[in-house]
């Protein structure tokens, strides 16, 4: 199990990507916040969820 | 009003330890419009001491309702508007601007800045320049802004940290494009929230 947004999931074994599109998120407008880093975009193919992973998930939204 | 005074002044009132470390400071304000214009002059007049304000846009009348611009300044370049404001308030800021769109293309524009101040108002640049900022520029702490739309309650904006370097200030909820038009008010307080923040890590409190 991941834990996302404090939220558990069985998410292990798909990448960051996957995981964000399958979720409803928009790459385009997230930052990522993995195991207490911040998970830079160019990452989110080729970095895969195992259990015990820890995501925070912030969409952006318009204003300012 | 002398350089001399108005650090006496500030020093008298922060203490000289952390007057020293704000002057030593350099914040890159990226976007001047609701949130960068109140975000600039906070971070002035607490005697930040040199502020990078990068903008491409001119003062428009539609600007008026929540950006610190006056009529006088209808049809200026904002980085020149918020320049001729930050030296008639605290003269004694150095001030770098650039009338640029701040894109990952031209990033080093911002390489010599401890902060970034990410004040943008579309949701894809924001995270553009936070994702750019990361990447190329991990040492640097990022304040940014999400959800300050509306006349929803101020009591939603908050900071929320994500890593070691990020801070993300506002509701992250409301968006301009279903609430139709922002508030001078709650984009201040989004805006005051960013600068408090600014003011923290360079104080080295770098809890929320």
């Amino acid at each position: 199990m991941i834990k996302i947004n404090g939220i558990e999931k069985d998410s292990a074994g798909k990448s960051v990507a996957e995981f964000l599109a399958e979720n409803g998120y928009d790459i385009k407008r997230v930052a990522v916040e993995m195991n207490e880093d911040i998970l830079p975009k160019s990452q989110y193919e080729s970095t895969f969820l195992k259990d015990g992973d820890v995501i925070e998930v912030v969409s952006f939204v318009g204003g300012g | 009003m002398t350089r001399e005074v108005w650090y006496s002044t500030l020093e008298q009132r922060h203490g000289a330890d952390l007057q020293q470390k704000f002057s030593q400071s350099c914040v890159a304000v990226c976007g001047l419009g609701g949130l960068g214009s109140n975000v600039a002059i906070s971070l002035a007049r607490s005697g930040v001491g040199t502020l990078i304000l990068i903008d491409f846009d001119r003062v428009d009348i539609s600007n008026l309702h929540r950006q610190q611009y006056a009529v006088s300044h209808l049809g200026m370049y904002k980085t020149e508007a918020m320049k001729s404001i930050l030296t008639e308030n605290t003269p004694y800021c150095n001030v770098i601007t650039h009338t640029v769109k701040l894109t990952e293309n031209n990033l080093s524009l911002i390489a010599d800045c401890d902060i970034v101040c990410e004040c943008f108002d579309n949701a894809e640049n924001k995270s553009i320049l936070v994702d750019g900022v990361t990447e190329r520029y991990p040492e640097k702490y990022i304040v940014a802004a999400s959800g300050m739309s509306g006349l929803h309650s101020g009591n939603m904006i908050v900071t929320k940290k994500l890593g070691k370097r990020l801070y993300i200030c506002g509701d992250r909820m409301n968006d301009i494009s279903d609430d139709g038009t922002l508030f001078a008010p709650r984009v201040m307080i989004c805006a005051a929230h960013q600068a408090n923040t600014i003011l923290r890590i360079i104080a080295e409190k770098f809890e929320v």
